[in-house]
Formats: C-alpha cells, structure tokens, sequence
C-alpha cells in the first residue's frame, strides 16, 4: 500500500533504511528537507546513526569522506552553491576512490540568485569522477538511492543522485517505501577494503608525480565505465525484488518506428510522457530517459537512437559561451552512427521556469519546421530583454 | 484528473492544506499529487500550492495553469492579479471569507463560496489556521472524496485532543456548505 | 690504533635498540633540521599506536608521502588544504559510530589552521569531536615557498612581505590563534616548542587523556623560511620560548592554568638575530630600531599577560625543561 509522502520525507526513509552510520549536513534550499526528516529519524530513536551538523557543505562533504575512510556508510545531500562550495572535496572524494552516497537536490546557481530548479549544480560537478544519477519521479529516486550504495560500494567509487529540487524533492504523491527485509537483502553490510585501521596502518591521500599521475587517472576514468555493469546489475537486481525498474544506464519509451526522440534528464520526462498523450496529434515520440550521466552510456545512447531521424536533447543546464553540456555529448556519441539522427539541443525549465505540457508539440514543431538548432534557451522570451542582448 | 490550486500566505498552512488533500485522496486509494510554488518562504507572503488528483497515476510536473478550484485562504488575495487566472469555465472558487456567496460571486463573476475558515478555525483549535476548514468545506462541496477520509488523514498528522478537536471543526463545517452544491463539476474534471 | 672498546654500543645503535613506538619513520624527505618533522615524530612518539591522523596539505604531507612510499607507520589521510578539522570530524564520528576507541589526530600547519582551514577548524572545536589538532606553527606557507601566512610574526620578511624602502616586511601582527581557539571553551588547548620534547610528550599525553577536542600549537621553525642553519632549529625555537614571543601555556576551558616560566627573559635580538627573515631589523635604519622596539614590547606584553616571569629557579622552566631533557628526567 502506497504511502503519501512528500519526495524529501521518502528519501530520508530511503537513506535511514541503508543504515548509514555517519550523516553530515549543511542546510540549503531544497535540500533541507531531506536532512530535516533523517535528523527526525535519529531524534526519535528510528536510525542510529552519526548525525554531523556541520558548518559548511565544505564540511559536510569532508566529514562523509572522514567518514568512510575510518570504515562507516556515510551519506550528504545538497544543491545549488552548497555543490559548488563541496566541488573541491567532491574531486577529491571521487579520486581517493570512497564510496559515499549523496543527493543533490538539483537548483540553479547563482548568479542570478535562484532557489529553483534546475541542473546547473551538478552538471558543474560533471567531471569530479562521481557517478551521476538522474532521477525522473520520487519513487525512482527512493529506489536509486538504495541501488546507489550498492553500486558506491561494489565499483569503489562515489555516486551523486540527482533529483530535481522542489519538483521532487517537495512534492507529495503516493510511494512505496521498501520494508528494511528488502533493503537488507539487497545492500549486505558495509565493507571497505581501504579502511583506516590501527591495526594494518595505511597512507591514503599521497603526492602522486608525474610518473604514476595518468595512471591513477585511467584508472579512475575506467573504473566509472566498468561502473556501467553495476548500475544495470542494481538496477536488475532490485527490480527483481522491488518489482520496479527505471531502466539501468537508460531508458526508452514509445513506439518502436518513432522517428522522432527527446532525450531528457529529470523530471521533466514525466511532463514529456503526458504530454504525448494530451497531444495526439503531435507525432509520438520516442522519450530517452538518460539516468546514468556519469558514466556517459555511449553505447547504450547509439542503440537507443538509431533509426532516429531527429533528437531533440532536452537539458536544465548550459554551458555559457558553448552551449548544451548533455547536447554536446550526445553529438559526440552519435557522430559515430552511419545515420546519426540531426541533433536539437534546447535548455528549458532554467531556474525553476515551469515546463507546460504545450512544450511536447512545440518542440517537435521547433525540430520539424527547421535545420538542427545547435542550442537554444528555448522557453527564452527574448522580447523581454534589451534588443543588444537578444 | 481534478486539478485545484491553493493560494494563501506563508503561515497559513498553504502547503500543508495541498498535502492534506492529497494525501486525503491517496488515502481513499486515488492518485494524486500535492506541491508548492514557493515564492519566498517568508511568513505573509502570497503562497501558491497545486493538487491534482486523478483515479489512475499520471505523470506531469508543471504546474497547475488551468485549475477545476481555487481555493483561496486569504481574501485580501483576491485583490492580487493573476490569483483567479486560468480557472476552468464552471469552475468554482472557495474563499476564507466572513461575506456572502453571493456577494463574492457577484464580486468575481464566477461561482464562488465563502466560509469563514479563519473564525472556525480560532473557535475550534484556538488558531486561526484555515486550512482545515476549508478543506471540509471543499469536499464537502465537490465529493470527490468522503469528508471522514480528511479526518482520517489528520490522524497522520494529529493525535489526541488536537485531532478531536479538527474532527469536531470537520463536522461543523460539513453542516454550514451545501453538499455537492460542486459536484457536477467535480465529476466532469474527473472525466 | 683504536682505543674504543669494542663492546662499546653506538648511540645510534642504542637509539635503535631503544623500544620505542615510532609512529613517523627516518627516510623521508623533509629538509635538513626541519622543526615540523621532529614535533610529528614527538607527537606521534607520545601518541603511541592506537590513533588515526588526519593531515592537511603542506609540507609534512608532501615529505612524508611521495607515493608509492610513506613514512607514516600508522594509518594516514591527507584530504585537502582547509578540510582537515572536518575530515578528522568525519573519522571520528564513524569510530564512535563502530564504538571504537582509536583516537584521531588532525595534523595542519599554521596556513591549514589559521588561514583557510579556520572554518572547519572551528567547527569540529564547537561540535566537540574527540579529536586531537596539532598545528605545526611555522609561520609562514612553507610549502608553497615562503609566502606569508596570519601567522607571520609582526616585521618578518616572506616572498609576499618582502622589505623594501616602503615596507619592513609584514605589517601585520601574528594572529593570537591560542586565544581563538580558547574562546571556543574546549577542555584542553596549548602551545608547546619543538625546542622542548618532554613538554611536547606531556602535552600530547595530556590532551589524548581527554574526552573532546583539544588542541596543540608547536613551534616549529623551517630553516629554509625563517633563514636559520639548519643544525639551529632547536636553539632558534628555544630562544623563541626563552624571549617572551612564543609563551608556552595551558588552557583548560578557555582558562589559562599553566605557563612555563621563564627564568631569565631573554631579549628578542637574541632570537631575531640568527633569522634572515629579520635580518633587515638589523640594519642601520630608524624604522628597523623601531620594529625591533615593537617586537620586544610584544614580547614583554606575551611576559605581562601571561606572567611567564619565573620567581625561582624552577626545574621545569624555559632553562631547566631544556636541560632535563638532555639529563635526568629522559622519559618525564
């Protein structure tokens, strides 16, 4: 029976139900809820854990990485500035190779300032070495959570799951929060071969030279593409026990001979999903649901997208001065097809801006009626700003 | 899909009203979906909240643009540009308000009911809050859920004496609106 | 012809022979007659083998850890530069989670805790984590080549507060980080000398006996930055105690409760003297005569405030410390 929780509340249920045994925290918008409910959870005698107030998501990130060297399961959350102001530690947790789990409550970055939503954040974070992924719906993020230590702890390497901030994570809606015999089953107990232990001392964290440095980063860079098999092996897995799978690197959705594809990463999808209904006399599209941005799924994208004759590639984020950042690399897999669909890549939804059901058809409008935008703004209502900065 | 969207301040408890809503239909097995549009979250400012409710899952997380209700918790809102924009031809208003349905209809041009949401509420909890009483009132109107269910769904949130006291504010409010005076409109969103 | 008797044991084979729990080995790479590789080896001499150590970025990190080797005989982290409070929150944190009794040490020079690791510093002091912070305290960011740090005394020369017709080095005063740090009120917290072992041993013991943070500021002089020989850094270090300008106190929740007394203050020329990064006070010039006045009237304000002035010749002084550590009390 489906319980109606707000997103923030389930994941919280979701982390304490991974008995974490160190959680550390900076409050920030939209985040602050997630850490509120587990701060609860550990008041009320729910979860017996460490919880870390700390006074900065610099902190809270080093306290995680602290954490898990000394041998505990340890989790953060944060969004917006807080990832930026953890990005040095979010390299440094991804190069010591440390299994911790966060979620980002995705938001914009300032400036402007905005609380909203969007992507920015951790697509800043982009190449600090973490797995990114993305979820589209609460319960998905609640599942992906608990794959999310399973996939940290058997690859080594950290994992950032990203759930759109208020979309999500302050949405109510009706879940299923797995019973802690089902999470057990799944996650068996923490275990870290590196532990810092008095008893078999080890140096962690050494000034690595020219000779060993591109070693150490191949490693890493190949560690995350092998981290493909676990996120589909977890994702499987607790399909099987859960009955509910998002698809492992990727997911696919809509008529076979679709012609037409947008790709999309978050929650927007569900608006997409909807729409297409609402709209049936747009041309149905096929919707690439992109869960796995770290590792980027190249292989996975080229199945999904061949036989494509346009990809719209739908992002919450840009890179400013070069465009679309999924965009950019979703050409980059493609452009080894024989018949690389022709790729439109917009932003929308930039800080928190609602994405209608009405965007499905006039995308397809937008890529049908012309040549491949290289990258657009496209909920941008340009005639509100000066003519110069149009 | 009954789609409502819920204006109020900060204080109010805005979110809180979409979230009881929601969770009332979840409770009677439909799916729904309850969220905020923050402006800033500071106590006095305008709140807006969305709540859509439909008996098979659906899958959108834009906003609510075109609502079948508002429910608005406090009047002087009304003043506000944009509060009634994009209500459904038919739909209906529920308004915190100490006026006639008449008055306010006339006021609005729309079909518009008044409870005095505010006053209840003080009489009943010993605060002002309005939510709840609006909430009665709204199911009252529509039916689309039992108004026992919303007590029902209090009980996740209240105990004890608390919890008597908002069943005892429920009942009330049930006597003082005209059940299903909404319900035609109710069960046309829902088709 | 050898006169020695050959069942005559080398001091260095007796060394050797010594049980002697060493937590930081001989062979790394710190220069010559450097003050942070001995307090660490004193630290963690006296901390003994049950602790886990949390090391900022600098240079004990740097010497003692060029991979693939360490020197490090216990279990080492180096994170970053300014996480170092948090990170050794984080280590014990998960320990008391696992209820175990490993204590952590975080280890940080003067820039990694008075500079850009203040914050998490601070905040690992507030939330009363049972960890050990020792700040090795050399003045200046040595690893990066001598640039100066809020801990640079008043008038020393770095490559970023160089002396020149407009300037007589740095123009600011060193930052009073032991009273900071004291103002967060945890049980224990104190500034010790390279230049006084046993003292070091005793404060370590002392602060690992506790349950909470505590803290440890050691003077530690790098005769590459300060401009010493490098056989020099125990008498340059002692002569900083012996003058006034680094007191040696205790402070048990936020009060002061011990100073070592000194028996004799000497003048703060007796300690500027052999540093280059003075060496500009002592030229024919006002405003150096006057920056000289400025450093000794520091000193005898650190000799007011904490009234360091020994009444006896106490056995445990700035004199006698040093000489019982050559002599008698070898394992006080």
């Amino acid at each position: 029976m489906p319980q109606a929780l707000e997103g923030s509340q389930a994941i919280a249920q979701a982390v304490a139900l991974c008995r974490p045994e160190v959680v550390a925290a900076y409050p920030i918008t939209p985040q602050t809820h997630i850490v509120e409910n587990i701060a609860k959870l550990v008041a009320d005698g729910k979860l017996n854990c460490e919880m870390v107030s700390v006074e900065s998501e610099f902190s809270a990130a080093s306290v995680v990485l602290g954490a898990v060297a000394a041998g505990s399961r340890a989790y953060t959350a944060s969004a917006s500035q807080g990832i930026l102001l953890m990005a040095e530690v979010l390299y440094n947790i991804a190069g010591l190779r440390i299994p911790a789990v966060m979620t980002c409550a995705n938001r914009a970055v300032a400036a402007p300032l905005s609380i909203w939503n969007d992507q920015q954040d951790s697509m800043a974070v982009r190449d600090a070495g973490w797995i990114q992924l993305y979820c589209a719906d609460n319960q998905e993020a609640v599942d992906t959570t608990i794959q999310a230590f399973r996939i940290a702890e058997r690859c080594e390497l950290p994992v950032m799951v990203c759930m759109d901030g208020f979309t999500l994570t302050h949405t109510l809606e009706p879940l299923e929060v797995p019973s802690q015999e089902q999470v057990d089953g799944f996650l068996p107990p923490f275990s870290f071969a590196r532990t810092l232990d008095p008893r078999s001392p080890i140096s962690v964290g050494t000034l690595v030279d020219p000779n060993y440095y591109s070693e150490a980063r191949h490693s890493h860079h190949h560690a995350l593409l092998r981290a493909q098999e676990e996120i589909i092996a977890a994702a499987d897995d607790w399909g099987q026990l859960s009955g509910r799978h998002y698809g492992g690197l990727l997911q696919v959705d809509g008529p076979e001979d679709a012609r037409l594809g947008i790709l999309t990463l978050g929650s927007v999808l569900g608006t997409l999903a909807d729409a297409r209904e609402e709209y049936p006399e747009a041309p149905a599209a096929k919707l690439i649901k992109l869960r796995s941005f770290r590792p980027f799924p190249v292989e996975a994208l080229q199945q999904a997208c061949a036989g494509l004759s346009d990809l719209i590639v739908l992002e919450r984020a840009l890179s400013p001065g070069g465009g679309g950042i999924v965009g950019a690399e979703v050409r980059a897999a493609l452009s080894e097809l024989p018949d690389a669909p022709r790729v439109h890549n917009f932003a929308v939804g930039l800080g928190g801006r609602d994405v209608p059901l009405d965007i499905y058809p006039r995308l397809l409008a937008a890529a049908q009626s012309s040549g491949p935008t290289r990258f657009a703004i496209f909920d941008a209502e340009l005639d509100r700003l000066p003519e110069g900065d149009r | 899909m009954i789609e409502v969207r819920i204006h109020g301040r900060g204080g109010q408890g805005n979110v809180v009203a979409a979230y009881l809503l929601a969770t009332t239909a979840i409770g009677e097995g439909e799916y729904a979906q309850a969220f905020p549009s923050f402006g800033a979250e500071r106590r006095g400012a305008p709140v807006t909240a969305f709540v859509r409710v439909a008996p098979e899952p659906f899958r959108r997380r834009c906003q609510v643009l075109h609502p079948a209700f508002l429910i608005i918790q406090d009047e002087a809102l009304l003043q506000v540009p944009g509060v009634t924009d994009g209500l459904l031809p038919g739909g209906g208003i529920l308004v915190n308000s100490k006026r006639g349905d008449d008055e306010l209809s006339a006021m609005l041009g729309r079909d518009t009911a008044a409870l005095p949401a505010s006053a209840l509420a003080a009489e009943f909890l010993g605060r002002p809050v309005p939510n709840t009483a609006l909430l009665a009132a709204f199911l009252t109107l529509t039916q689309m859920l039992p108004v026992a269910s919303l007590t029902k769904a209090l009980g996740h949130r209240f105990k004890g004496e608390l919890l008597e006291r908002n069943a005892r504010l429920i009942e009330q409010v049930a006597q003082r609106v005209s059940p299903g005076l909404w319900k035609e409109q109710a069960d046309a969103a829902s088709a | 012809m050898s006169t020695v008797s050959e069942t005559t044991i080398p001091i260095a084979e007796l060394r050797r022979s010594q049980l002697r729990f060493r937590g930081l080995e001989a062979g790394h790479r710190a220069c010559q007659g450097c003050g942070q590789a001995l307090a660490a080896r004193l630290v963690t001499e006296a901390a003994g083998p049950d602790v886990m150590i949390a090391n900022a970025t600098g240079c004990l990190e740097i010497f003692t850890t060029p991979w693939p080797q360490s020197a490090w005989r216990l279990p080492w982290m180096h994170s970053l530069f300014e996480n170092t409070g948090a990170l050794a929150s984080g280590m014990e944190a998960a320990l008391k989670a696992q209820g175990k009794s490993t204590k952590v040490l975080a280890f940080g020079g003067d820039g990694g805790t008075f500079d850009i690791g203040f914050q998490a510093l601070s905040g690992m002091l507030e939330r009363g984590h049972n960890v050990l912070y020792v700040c090795y305290d050399n003045e200046a960011y040595m690893n990066t080549g001598i640039q100066r740090s809020s801990s640079t005394p008043h008038a020393a020369v770095t490559t970023t507060s160089p002396s020149g017709k407009a300037r007589m080095g740095k123009r600011h005063l060193k930052k009073d980080i032991i009273s900071i740090i004291a103002a967060h009120h945890i049980p224990y917290a104190a500034t010790a000398s390279a230049a006084y072992p046993s003292d070091i041993r005793k404060k370590v013991r002392r602060a690992l006996a506790i349950e909470g943070p505590t803290f440890l500021l050691i003077h530690s002089p790098c005769p590459l930055g300060w401009g010493h020989d490098g056989s020099q850094t125990v008498e340059v270090a002692r002569l900083a105690v012996q003058c006034g300008l680094f007191p040696l106190i205790e402070l048990e929740r936020g009060e002061l409760t011990s100073v070592m007394p000194l028996r004799s203050a000497r003048p703060v020329k007796d300690y500027l003297k052999p540093q280059q990064r003075f060496r500009h006070l002592f030229q024919d010039d006002t405003r150096a005569a006057q920056e000289l006045e400025h450093l000794q009237a520091l000193a005898d304000h650190n000799i007011e405030v904490y009234g360091l002035r020994g009444t006896n010749a106490d056995p445990l002084d700035s004199d006698g410390a040093d000489t019982v550590r050559r002599g008698g009390m070898r394992w006080a």
